[in-house]
This record gives C-alpha cells, structure tokens and sequence, in this order.
C-alpha cells in the first residue's frame, strides 16, 4: 500500500474497531437513529473541519472559526430580530461577511508574511469581540422559517433521520473531496504544504490560492453558524468556544499531518465520526463524566501524532533501501 | 567571431553588480544547438550568477541575450521559461509529497468538465517518461523515489515546459556512478533532438565524458571557450585556478621563512565519508595552504581540525600532549579559530552590531556567566576596527550593512580578539574587491611573522603561492602532495592536481 493511504486507513480501522466495540456492548448503537443524530450533532463540527483541511493541508491553521462560528450565530440572531429580512438573505449576508472575513486573514498572511497562529488568532478575538458588540445576550432565534428548515429530513428505515444540517454536511464533506482531488486549486492547496518556495518556483499562484484557502474556511466557517443556529435555535456569544481545537483533533485524527501537504478530507469525516461515536458511546453509558470524551480525544490525538511520525520514518527507510 | 546564426543562446557582454563586488564583468556566452556546454569555475567565479542573469532570476546590469536570434529580457524564471529556458537547480525544485504525474503537470493539468482529469493526466506523465527511459507509477508520490528520479523527472518538466535550452546545476552532485550514467544518456538523447544544454559542475570526469565545449569564468570574468576534445585537463586546471600571477608573486618573495617548532602534529587524522586519515604538522609561524579543486575535502579537513565533525582515526598532539578535539568547544579551549567558508550563513550575525559580533567567540570561550564589560567591548571593537582597518561608520552599525570585504575583516577580528594560536580561514578572500582581498592577504603575513599558525584554504592559487610556508594539496579527499620551499610556485600546485586528477580518472 502506498504510505500516503496509511493514516488514513489507521483512522479507518480505528473507527471499525471502536464502532464494533460500542455495538457489542450496546447493540443500540447500530441503529439508524444513533447514526442520524451523530450527523447532526456533529453538522457544525463536520462543516468547519472541512475548512480546516484544506487550511492545514496548505500547512497553515484557522484559529478563528469557533468565533466566526458565534458571530454569524449572534448576527442572525440580532439581524432576524430587528430586522424584517427573510433568513435567506441573512445567510447570504452572514457567509459573505465570513467569507470576505477569511480572505483578508488569508492577504494578511501572505503579503506581510505572517504566521498564520498570529493573524487568525487575532482574527480569533476580532470576530469574538464583534459578537460581543452585537450583544452580549443569548438570543432566541424565533422566525418561523426556522422552523420550517429544522422540520426538513429524510427518513432512513429502521426511523433514523437525516436532518437538513446533517445533509448539508455530508455534501460540504462530498464537494470538499471534489475540490481537494479534482481541481488545480485542491493541488495547488497540497503543493503549498509541501513547501511554499518550491511551490512558487513551479508556478503555484501562491498569494491568490493562500487567500482562497482562507476564503473556503472562512466560507465553511460562516456555513457552520447558520447550522449551529439551526441546530440551537439561538445566537450567543460566547457559543461556539473551542470549536477550532475541536475541528484541528478531527483533522489530524482524520490522517492529515499537520505539518501540511498530506492528508484527505474524507479523513476528516471519519475523524469526526471518531469523536461523535466517544460522545455518544459516554451518553449511553449514562455513568461515566462527559470528561472521558476529552480524556479519550487526547490519547487518540497523540497516538496519532506518534503514529504519523512513525510513518514518516518508515518511508523514509524504505526509500532508502529501495 | 562567431555569428549569431551557430548559436541557439547568445549573450554578450553580462554585467551583474553586488554591493561591494563586481559579480560578472563583461561575459559572454554563446550555446549552440544540440550541444552540451559545460560551465565551469571555482565556487564564487560567477557560473551560478551567469545562470541566473540568463534566466530572469537576477536582472543583469548590461549586456544583451538573444535566444534564436532574438534579443530576450526574461523578467523572471517563469518568463523564461516560457521564452525556452528551462533550469534542473541542484537542490531538486519538485514537491515529494505530490504524485510523479502532478509534478510533471501542476499548473497545467488536462481539464474536463472544469475538473482534473486524473486518467488523462497520468496517461500523458506515463507517455512523457517514457522518452526518459523511466517505467514510474506516475500515481506514487515523489519522495517514495530516489534523487535521481527526481532529476529526472525534474529534467522532463523544464523540458516539457520550456524545450529549447536546458540548464543543469550541479545535477551530479548526489549521485552515484550509475545514476550518473542513467542521467548522461538522457542529457545524449536530448541533445540529439537539438536542445542546447547547459552543464554546471565541479566533477571533470563528468566534463570530459559528456560535453563538447567548455567556458570557464573566474573572478567574475570570461577566462575562455575551448572545446573539449582540445583541450589538455592541465590547461583546463589551470584556466580555472588561474597562475599568471603566480610567477611575479613567487619573485616578489623573500628569503626562506623561519619557521619555529612542531606546534600541532596531526597522524592518522581523519573521518569516514569526509576525509581519508592524513599525517600533518604545524609550526609555529607557518602558514599552510591547502589547495584543491572544489570538493577535494578542503573544508573537510579545516572541520574536522577544529571539530566540526568529529574525527574517527588518528591523534592530535598540542605541544607533544595529546589533545581530544571533538567538538568546537574544545577546539577553542586549546586556542584554535576558525572562519568559515560561508559567511552569511556560517560566520556573521547581521542584525548584530559590528562590536557584537567581534567579541562574540571570545565570550563564548569564556562562557556566559562572565560577561565581558561593555568598556572591555568597546576596546576591543576600537581596537580591531582600526588594526584591520574595518570601515564602519562607529562599531554600532548592524553588520549586515557592511561590504563583503568589511564582514570579512570583522570575522577575523573576532577570532583574533580570542587570541588563537592555530587560526584556520577557509576561503577568506572569497566576494570581496580587490582592494580588500590585498589587505587580508597583508593581514594573513602580519599574522605569521606574530609567530601565530595559520591554514588558509583558497581557491585562487597565486594567493596561496604568496603567502603560504608549506601548501598541502587535496584531491578525492586525500592529501596528495605537500609542496615546501623552493617547490611552492604556481605550475607545481597545478601539477599536483592535475596529475592526480588524472591518476584519479584512470
């Protein structure tokens, strides 16, 4: 097997084995409707995660979607609130905001050539402050529209569901492969982890595709309050803490290395569902603190990270003697 | 005079100016088609600049290019590119950790549907290597294969992208004999299909086996066109290192050197992989020389001497004591200094000021919990800045901003404020004006007749026949010959590596 499928099939294996596990001891597990709500309570998760492959695939990081996450949840809140504008165009406007928000982190990086940690962890607080100049309140999200999209999904046999927000996510995750794999753009993300001067000397618009890639994560990010206000029904400031750690353990579980330039976004998916299926297995346990979710994350995340060295050096041996 | 019609690339007269020294003075260059022309000159002789000039990457200050007749001006490489100038730089500039295929094609991957097309994109890598004797899947990615299909494939891409001159930088350098045969044989294919390719390297076996022409430049400066088959290996020798010099220098010289005793006796000395163990003394008073073609273990040995790497045979005596020199550290304990080849990277600190980075070995020596005193510093910065004559507006001024030749001077002024006793340069007149290149050569005897030892490496020879008492030559990293007295002239020298070269190549 190629060394780069490695992790990913680790990840792959990890999630059977653990799956199985839980199943054995809770045949419960297995059901549909176990399965329905792992996808929509993880939606929000699942939708930023996929921004953030593609930002630590370029081998940068996004420190500032948990409080773009909040922001966009405070915005629709304020502006559904005072204003008599449909949702529909309040998303368009919150994902621009986002968007436009992740672009100029991304120009920020590139032209005055800074880390990446240092803008979007500025970007961080700026969005977070923002949301706490909206207002400081938990507001209800009471449009009927609301209603409406949360009252929508698919009807799996066996009576799970598949919620708006937990389609959405399958099909952020679906395009995500498709940009990754299947455009010059995707390559050109995996050719700036893989050195950001060589990438220039073979010709990569660098600026341009770094500014995308904020952009995209940016984009997801915004994409991923409007879901996280769905999910709530509500927009609060100080929602949403923590969220990029979160989404950067589903990343680096999923195989990506953080270094940059390898990795895949379906990896992502399963890192995801890694992290849903502790939680869930916790809440069917009933006894055990929901600590045990971050206690377990961590051990994974550092197995992983050791597994990823340990790859990295049997390739390199075996290059060697090839 | 040849006519522009012969030549596929023709330039004239380049000049390209740094800040303190004239990097190319009026070079030409002329590439034929289906020809390989090898570049050659020692480190500093103007090929990388030259190379550079040609392909955008620096912006020439006079001259002309013409490719195919026509005057050309690449802006940069990419331009260049696009105008038919491909370059291979030594360093493989490809990305390991994408596929084979996606290096051949970024940027240019075949489309459908506003999507990549996987299949097409392998199939045209598969077909593309195919005229490069390489069965890869193209799907693997890159660093699962070795630098000599890097090469390769990077080879194929600038063709690919470019297809009328190619330009090889040291491709050789990290590959073994066979790799190095598999490398020629596509340089032959090409050049068959009429490319004009462009050959930089230090190795002359490679020189002779493949090229047809050869042009040397030293000191920025067009030495010579010549064509191979012509064209004696000490001839060659000789226009790289350069001996006109020599035999007016070697006149001007005085009486035999007094010399005092064994200081340092080296036996046995050496490292696996770096150099072959070697015998040497050093007396007091004495400055040896160590001549060499690039890559005949020069450096090698000034660092194994002073530790950099540690030596895996031998003994080192100090005063008939034996020492242990494994690390710098020590190296220095036992008074030994050491200037290093590469300045910018190796020697200077240059957002530190000049005082800083004087006294910063001997800080160093004496450890941090003994800070020297600011008015100590001060002394000692005046002192050094006005002894080697270091022009620097006051001792406060980053280093940076200094000329080439001015670091230089201070570099050595931190070694001399350790006081050493054994004090190793290697290549310390290296970009720098010839006015400063006089004064460190003044500096080196003045240093002598102190009664300190001194071993310079350098590869201009006439510099060595002026000031060296003993001259040890290297080749294949050995120590070859050493030339005492009456011996040290500039023919001598040239002979040692020249008949060793041919030994070597036999």
């Amino acid at each position: 097997m190629k060394p780069k499928y490695l992790p990913l099939t680790a990840t792959i294996v990890i999630f059977v084995l653990s799956y199985a596990l839980c199943v054995a001891q809770y045949p419960n597990i297995l059901s549909t409707r176990v399965i329905g709500n792992l996808l929509t309570d993880n939606a929000f998760l699942g939708i930023a995660a996929v921004g953030m492959t593609f930002v630590i695939l370029s081998g940068g990081i996004d420190l500032s979607i948990g409080s773009v996450i909040a922001f966009t949840g405070v915005f629709l809140a304020v502006v559904l609130e005072n204003a008599a504008i449909h949702p529909l165009v309040a998303f368009a406007v919150a994902l621009l905001i986002a968007t436009l928000f992740g672009a100029v982190m991304g120009a920020i990086i590139h032209y005055l050539e800074m880390p990446a940690f240092i803008v979007t962890l500025a970007g961080m607080f700026l969005a977070r402050g923002m949301a706490f100049v909206l207002s400081i309140d938990s507001i209800a999200i009471k449009h009927p529209f609301y209603g409406t999209l949360k009252g929508l999904y698919y009807k799996l046999p066996g009576g799970g569901r598949i919620t708006l927000i937990g389609g959405l996510m399958l099909l952020v995750f679906g395009i995500g492969i498709l940009i990754a794999h299947r455009t010059r753009f995707g390559t050109d993300v995996y050719a700036l982890g893989g050195g950001t001067a060589t990438a220039k000397l073979m010709g990569v618009p660098v600026g341009r595709t770094t500014i995308m890639i904020y952009a995209l994560s940016g984009l997801l990010a915004g994409l991923s309050g409007i879901v996280f206000s769905l999910y709530t029904s509500a927009g609060y400031s100080l929602a949403a803490v923590g969220v990029e750690l979160d989404a950067i353990t589903a990343v680096v579980i999923g195989g990506t290395l953080l270094t940059g330039g390898s990795g895949f976004v379906a990896g992502t998916f399963i890192g995801i569902l890694i992290q849903g299926l502790i939680q869930t297995y916790i809440t069917f346990d009933g006894s055990l603190s929901s600590w045990w979710t971050k206690i377990l994350i961590g051990l994974l995340l550092f197995a992983f990270i050791l597994m990823q060295k340990g790859i990295v050096y049997v390739s390199r041996s075996e290059r060697r003697h090839a | 005079m040849q006519t522009v019609g012969d030549n596929l690339l023709s330039a004239t007269r380049i000049d390209k100016v740094f800040p303190g020294a004239k990097a190319l003075d009026k070079v030409d260059f002329h590439l034929r088609r289906g020809e390989v022309h090898a570049l050659l000159g020692e480190n500093g002789a103007g090929k990388s600049t030259l190379v550079k000039c040609l392909t955008g990457a620096y912006r020439r200050d006079g001259g002309m290019i013409l490719l195919d007749g026509v005057e050309v001006d690449p802006r940069d490489t990419f331009n260049a590119q696009k105008l038919g100038i491909g370059t291979v730089y030594q360093e493989v500039n490809l990305l390991p950790n994408l596929t084979v295929a996606e290096n051949l094609f970024l940027g240019r991957q075949p489309r459908r549907f506003g999507f990549v097309d996987v299949r097409a994109m392998n199939h045209q890598a598969r077909a593309l290597l195919e005229n490069y004797e390489l069965d890869l899947d193209v799907t693997r990615a890159l660093d699962s294969y070795s630098v000599a299909i890097h090469q390769v494939v990077a080879i194929a891409r600038a063709v690919d992208l470019s297809g009328k001159v190619l330009i090889l930088d040291e491709p050789t350098a990290s590959l073994d004999a066979h790799e190095v045969e598999m490398l020629f044989r596509i340089v032959r294919r090409l050049k068959a299909r009429g490319l004009g390719i462009v050959f930089i390297t230090h190795f002359l076996e490679q020189v002779y086996e493949i090229s047809d022409r050869i042009t040397v430049l030293r000191n920025g400066q067009l030495v010579g066109t010549r064509d191979t088959a012509t064209l004696e290996r000490r001839d060659l020798i000789s226009m790289m290192i350069g001996r006109e010099l020599a035999a007016e220098i070697h006149s001007a010289r005085k009486e035999p050197d007094v010399t005092g005793p064994v200081r340092y006796r080296f036996k046995d000395y050496g490292r696996k992989g770096h150099i072959s163990p070697f015998d040497l003394d050093v007396r007091a008073g004495e400055v040896v020389g160590i001549a060499g073609l690039l890559g005949s273990g020069r450096t090698e040995t000034a660092e194994i001497l002073f530790g950099a790497h540690r030596a895996d045979s031998g003994t080192a005596e100090l005063g008939g004591k034996a020492v242990q020199l494994s690390s710098p550290r020590r190296a220095i304990v036992h008074r030994f200094g050491f200037c290093p080849e590469d300045r910018k990277t190796a020697g200077i600190v240059g957002d530190l000021s000049v005082r800083e980075n004087i006294v910063l070995a001997l800080q160093a020596r004496r450890g941090w919990t003994r800070p020297i005193s600011r008015t100590e510093q001060n002394r000692l910065a005046d002192h050094y800045i006005r002894a080697l004559d270091i022009r620097t507006v006051d001792r406060e001024k980053p280093i940076r901003l200094l000329s080439g030749g001015n670091q230089q001077k201070a570099i050595l002024a931190r070694w001399l404020a350790t006081e050493p006793e054994f004090l190793i340069l290697d290549e310390p007149t290296r970009g720098i004006d010839v006015g400063a290149h006089a004064e460190i050569v003044r500096l080196i005897e003045g240093l002598r007749e102190k009664g300190m030892s001194l071993m310079v490496i350098s590869s201009e020879i006439e510099e060595l026949v002026a000031y060296s008492t003993r001259i040890v030559v290297l080749r294949d990293r050995q120590h070859v010959a050493s030339l005492e007295g009456e011996r040290i002239t500039a023919d001598q020298i040239i002979e040692a590596i020249a008949s060793a070269n041919e030994r070597g190549a036999a």
